[in-house]
């Protein structure tokens, strides 16, 4: 006897809209198809990206002018500052790429699917959900510094929750990579953003569990005794470091491999330089290193020669070393193109651009991290993340649009891409240059107060506002242009290899 | 007529449970160490005072009236290889096909790891302090619980080996490499636990 079981979707389809649609996102929900997953991590990623632009927008106008704005009373400032920070970083440039790599890597590793998809899936909903905990916990004046004890908790609790989902993803991808690749298939001839992916994977799986322990310690101390950790005013003190540099860079990494993917391809021939492109990819992993010692380790040109020399050595090696590895990447793959014939694709000007940004980013980060020139607790370094991010995202924007035909089927129109790509570096340069400004002007970070805004300083807010404005147009317009592409492009007639 | 030969089948995936269980515990490893650091930390700023004796100058860290019982922790501390060789006994039976040896040998990893935790337990009895009695007091619970929930990890795992193991899947070789993998990392954490919390105190 055979027995064949219907599909559960075309079973109830014919029961009406309603239930199909029911299905349809049941099985959104419950999919353990890599592609889903990754489509959920990449559309919750890139609403995130225009809610927290909008914050930056909303900071921007405060700061213009504190006294006639008001937009923000009390104690709401430092709590939105805490839910910016957390946006930029951990609901926007972490999960974006975990997104993207669960979607496209197990097509470039000859695999039919992610292994592990439903730890994947969990990864995702815990993210969400931690997420939201977080937002909900800052709003109820629960974060770092907040009044609301019990919101104090929750908000560590989601942090943890957060971190746990993009571990699970990131523990996914990095198996997939390591056991599931097609025969004959070695690591060293992974493509380069496979090899980005496994290398920020392994990078992440070995720094968020430090945060994790850090909020066990955090979490116990406020719920109970609330002495060693300075109960919620403490918070920043511990956590603050995953929410800055080098632990941005870890997030970066697999942004350069989009760049290392796409270039050669661009260019129309084979990566001259193959193993320099994935050592320099390697390079940046190493940020793990600060990450994990949650040290930025800061030039400090004073004691003995002895103690001079120990401090150029470990800052060149927790903060060079990652700024070698994307000199590395952005390098040759301007030689593949010089060695290539060129045919410039929108895909290449926004992963290009990204990398760009980000390298402004982690060279900004040396300047930082130099003692003499004062800049800590300055916006200076608000003005770093934000090229990290940023820029991370127009890579982002740049691997939708390079693998949209293997993704969706279809492809996203260039010149219009090339279009947006032009207003996202406006954008990024706009929003964070001017900081880099105001930070040598010690306008302070996380505040809209106790500082004088007015002059020069003004003008450096408002070009900051505008360039945030800017990137909300960048996202949106990107996100138009896919949809108009799925429901109206042109349709890829065979399978596309990713 | 054109004549195709059937597609190959996909190669089997390699050894996915090991390398999931070793990026895992190297994570597990990381919260771990994490927290070692922190204590290290701590206790680094901790002012000093001088001891009971009055011969020496030590760092007031530990609470003056605390006595860690060192029998409960050196007792967990054999425990953990022992739950070790056990779960190794398991992948070496597992290579014979020799499902009863596999499925006692894990049967007893998880009586090692209810062993570890009664040991816990009593430790934090016969200390008899409180999560909130002070700095000391928090990041010891801290530290010890998670160790704890990761023998509790441990435990399932064994359980989940042991029930596969009973229900006569003799290909689980990967399973019970992971398994023996897993313990061998709690006893690497735990001998850092041992060393910085029990006996550096």
């Amino acid at each position: 006897m055979t027995i064949i079981d219907n599909h559960v979707g075309a079973a109830t389809h014919a029961q009406g809209n309603g239930s199909a649609f029911v299905v349809s996102v049941g099985q959104w929900i419950t999919s353990t198809d890599h592609k889903k997953i990754g489509r959920l991590f990449i559309g919750a990623s890139l609403f995130s990206a225009v809610l927290v632009a909008v914050l930056g927008v909303l900071f921007g106008l405060e700061r213009v002018s504190p006294a006639h704005m008001q937009i923000f009373h009390g104690d709401a400032t430092p709590q939105l500052f805490s839910l910016y920070q957390f946006g930029l970083v951990f609901a926007v440039l972490a999960p974006l790429f975990v997104g993207i790599a669960i979607a496209v890597v197990p097509l470039q590793i000859g695999s039919r699917t992610i292994t592990f998809p439903r730890v994947a899936q969990f990864g995702f909903w815990a993210w969400l959900f931690g997420s939201l905990m977080v937002d909900i916990s800052l709003i109820g004046n629960g974060g770092p510094g907040g009044g609301a004890t019990d919101l104090v908790d929750l908000y560590l609790l989601g942090v943890a929750l957060a971190a746990v989902g993009i571990l699970a993803a990131s523990l996914s991808i990095a198996t997939s990579i390591l056991t599931s690749r097609s025969s004959g298939l070695t690591l060293d001839q992974l493509s380069a953003f496979s090899w980005s992916a496994l290398t920020g994977s392994i990078a992440t799986l070995l720094s968020l569990p430090v945060m994790i322990g850090t909020i066990v310690y955090v979490y116990v101390d406020h719920t109970n005794a609330k002495l060693l950790f300075g109960g919620n005013k403490g918070i920043s003190t511990y956590l603050g470091w995953s929410l800055s540099q080098p632990m941005t860079f870890v997030f970066v990494v697999m942004a350069l491999g989009v760049l290392a993917e796409v270039a050669p391809v661009t260019a129309k021939i084979k990566q001259p330089m193959r193993p320099v492109v994935l050592t320099g990819i390697a390079l940046i992993s190493t940020a793990v290193l600060g990450a994990a010692t949650q040290s930025a380790h800061l030039i400090d040109w004073a004691g003995t020669n002895g103690d001079k020399v120990k401090s150029i050595l470990l800052h060149s090696i927790f903060n060079g070393v990652p700024l070698l590895g994307v000199l590395v990447v952005v390098l040759t793959s301007l030689l593949c193109l010089k060695m290539g014939t060129p045919r410039v694709t929108g895909a290449f000007v926004l992963a290009f651009l990204g990398a760009i940004m980000i390298l402004v980013g982690v060279a900004g980060n040396m300047i930082y991290t130099v003692k003499a020139t004062s800049l800590e607790g300055t916006v200076f370094s608000e003005g770093i993340v934000l090229y990290l991010v940023y820029g991370g995202l127009l890579s982002a924007l740049g691997a939708l649009s390079h693998w949209a035909p293997a993704l969706w089927g279809r492809v996203i129109h260039d010149t219009k891409v090339i279009g947006l790509a032009l207003i996202g570096l406006l954008g990024t340069v706009l929003a964070a240059f001017p900081l880099y400004i105001a930070g040598f002007s010690k306008q302070p970070a996380d505040t809209v107060v106790g500082f004088d805004y007015k002059g020069p300083m003004a003008l450096w807010n408002i070009l900051s506002t505008l360039g945030h404005g800017l990137f909300i147009i960048t996202v949106i317009g990107f996100v138009a242009l896919l949809i108009d592409a799925i429901r109206q492009g042109t349709p890829v007639s065979q399978e596309v290899p990713a | 007529m054109t004549i195709a030969l059937p597609a190959a089948s996909a190669p089997a995936p390699r050894r996915q449970i090991v390398v999931a269980t070793a990026l895992a515990s190297a994570s597990a490893f990381m919260i771990i160490m994490g927290m070692v650091a922190m204590w290290l930390k701590f206790r680094a700023g901790a002012p000093t005072r001088s001891s009971s004796d009055g011969l020496k100058v030590i760092k007031d860290w530990m609470p003056a009236g605390i006595t860690i019982p060192e029998v409960a922790a050196n007792v967990m501390l054999i425990t953990f290889p022992v739950g070790a060789l056990m779960a190794q006994w398991a992948v070496y039976s597992a290579k014979r096909h020799d499902a009863p040896h596999r499925s006692l040998a894990l049967a007893i990893s998880f009586v090692m790891g209810l062993a570890i935790v009664n040991a816990q337990i009593a430790v934090y009895s016969q200390m008899n302090i409180g999560l909130a009695d002070g700095k000391f007091q928090t990041m010891f619970y801290s530290i010890t619980g998670t160790m704890l929930l990761l023998v509790v990890g441990a435990m399932v795992f064994s359980l989940v080996a042991f029930f596969r193991s009973v229900g006569g899947r003799d290909n689980d070789q990967d399973v019970v490499n992971a398994h023996a993998f897993y313990w061998y990392f709690l006893t690497a954490a735990f001998a850092v636990v041992w060393f910085v919390v029990y006996v550096q105190k």
